[in-house]
């Protein structure tokens, strides 16, 4: 089933109030996918820095910086429960390679605005974990997973990211993803997990690094990713949603001066500020949303 | 009665209105604070008027019989699936699938449904205000099926014998659904079901009729090499 949620504030007056947004739209999407879950969080951007999202193995987060500090110059490590949030000037190519030596790390994403959590277990208790409610910025993204299709593991949990400052959730399932990682792969597309949910990121990465619009390569994968789908895909510049030509998937959206929000059932939403005048409606099938700078 | 979502829970809240004291002089009551909970007022079966402020999830007013629901909001999937029975109006837009299965009573939606509005119906009538999804009326099997505004791909797709009338325009026509002649009869039903949700019927002239062509009825000896 899975439960997904996006929202994207248009009045900076609510930034610091994101993650308490969003963590009420993953709490109540928790029915839809009890086994794990993660978001995205988008704040302003850092010049010149990268915030790369790490999963640790370990709680030795001292060890861990300081092998690090040796490698990477300047170097700012924030933990919070099994994630790290390191900050560094250091260029992704370099230090995703550094990042290889280290087992005991998992790079989830990275990027100059984005920092990605996730974690197996009933979404109430990873919100918690990571203190969601504590968190602003400008978009997030969230997911609540029911396994179908691969296992149930931090690496199998949603968003994934594949390239800098994007990331993709994903209610439904892929049919041919199997080919398309293959051919993704091929171009240079790192693909970690046997998740369908993956290779759609990757696809849109490929799209992005073609100097495609987001809603260009959204529009190209109606053609090309085969199975049911709702995705939201978050950028440094904002979101967009888009389901399949069947919409089997559900979504509804909900507009305000204020704010753009997405989920899968208006129930994750009732929470939000003035929602009740809102403007609300269901994405048509085959066709693009998106909000952003 | 007023009864706060918010203040009782869910159960609590179809409990009462499903255990209605017919003796009392109790008939009409509001819900509020649906926050888009699942499975408002489902179950209904009594002669009672709920008025719903706000916007339901799935299955709202599910398989009601007798009682009149009225919804200031919208409403998720399935609204009055499988409705017996009585009448539910919803003021604003609906989701998937209304009133699918349902076998009587009326459904008005002030607002756009999205697809298979009126999926296998069984002798419902759903008038809607705005336009409809893809795949309405899908195996339609009895009832009619009023659309006022347009209608989305595959219309009708392997229909019974419900009828639909609309208003806007058709993207597309389903296996087996064409555009019938509306005679006597059919512009009765259709100035009845007008006159129920309130829309003038000088408006019937600008309505088309569709139904079933008959021809999945039988197998068609012509498409044995098919199979």
């Amino acid at each position: 089933m899975c439960g997904i949620v996006g929202i994207y504030l248009k009045n900076k007056k609510y930034n610091s109030q994101l993650g308490k947004f969003l963590t009420g739209m993953m709490n109540s999407m928790a029915t839809r996918g009890p086994d794990s879950a993660g978001f995205a969080i988008y704040s302003s951007e850092k010049k010149k820095k990268y915030k790369y999202s790490v999963c640790s193995n370990t709680d030795q987060v001292k060890e861990i910086s300081k092998k690090l500090s040796k490698q990477v110059k300047d170097i700012k490590v924030k933990s919070i429960s099994d994630h790290l949030i390191i900050e560094t000037v250091m260029k992704p190519k370099k230090f995703i390679e550094i990042l290889k030596n280290h087992d005991e790390l998992s790079l989830v994403g990275y990027g100059s605005c984005i920092e990605i959590f996730k974690q197996v277990g009933n979404p109430k208790d990873v919100v918690k974990n990571f203190s969601l409610e504590k968190f602003s910025g400008s978009h997030a993204i969230g997911h609540t997973r029911m396994a179908t299709e691969s296992a149930i593991t931090t690496d199998g949990s949603h968003p994934y990211s594949t390239g800098e400052d994007e990331c993709l959730v994903h209610n439904g399932s892929l049919s041919n993803h199997n080919n398309l990682r293959r051919s993704l792969q091929k171009k240079g597309i790192e693909i970690k997990s046997m998740n369908d949910t993956e290779v759609a990121a990757g696809y849109i990465s490929n799209g992005l690094s073609d100097k495609k619009s987001l809603k260009e390569t959204l529009l190209d994968g109606l053609k090309d990713l085969d199975g049911f789908y709702t995705f939201i895909s978050g950028t440094k510049n904002g979101m967009a949603i888009v389901r399949d030509e069947i919409a089997c998937k559900p979504a509804v959206v909900a507009e305000t001066k204020d704010y753009v929000a997405i989920a899968s059932e208006f129930q994750a939403m009732a929470h939000l500020p003035n929602v009740n005048s809102a403007k609300i409606f269901e994405p048509e099938p085959g066709k693009v949303y998106s909000w952003g700078k | 009665m007023n009864l706060n979502l918010k203040k009782e829970s869910l159960r609590k809240v179809n409990e009462t209105l499903q255990s209605i004291d017919r003796k009392s002089n109790k008939k009409i009551f509001k819900v509020s604070n649906p926050d888009g909970n699942h499975a408002i007022c489902a179950g209904l079966k009594d002669e009672i008027e709920v008025t719903i402020d706000g916007h339901t999830g799935y299955y709202c007013a599910g398989m009601n019989m007798n009682a009149n629901i009225i919804v200031n909001g919208n409403v998720g999937t399935g609204v009055a699936e499988n409705m017996m029975s009585g009448t539910v109006h919803v003021k604003g837009n609906a989701s998937q699938s209304a009133g699918a299965t349902a076998h009587g009573g009326t459904l008005i939606i002030d607002g756009d449904t999205s697809s298979r509005c009126g999926i296998s119906m069984k002798g419902i009538d759903i008038i809607v205000k705005g336009s409809v999804g893809h795949m309405s009326a899908f195996m339609a099997q009895s009832g009619n099926l009023v659309i006022c505004g347009d209608a989305g791909d595959a219309l009708g797709d392997s229909i019974y014998e419900a009828n639909i009338f609309i208003k806007g325009k058709v993207k597309s026509l389903g296996a087996d659904c064409e555009e019938k002649k509306m005679n006597k009869k059919d512009q009765n039903i259709l100035r009845s079901l007008l006159k129920k949700a309130s829309i003038n019927e000088s408006e019937i002239k600008n309505f088309k009729m569709y139904g079933s062509a008959r021809k999945l009825y039988n197998f068609n000896i012509d498409n044995v090499s098919e199979y």
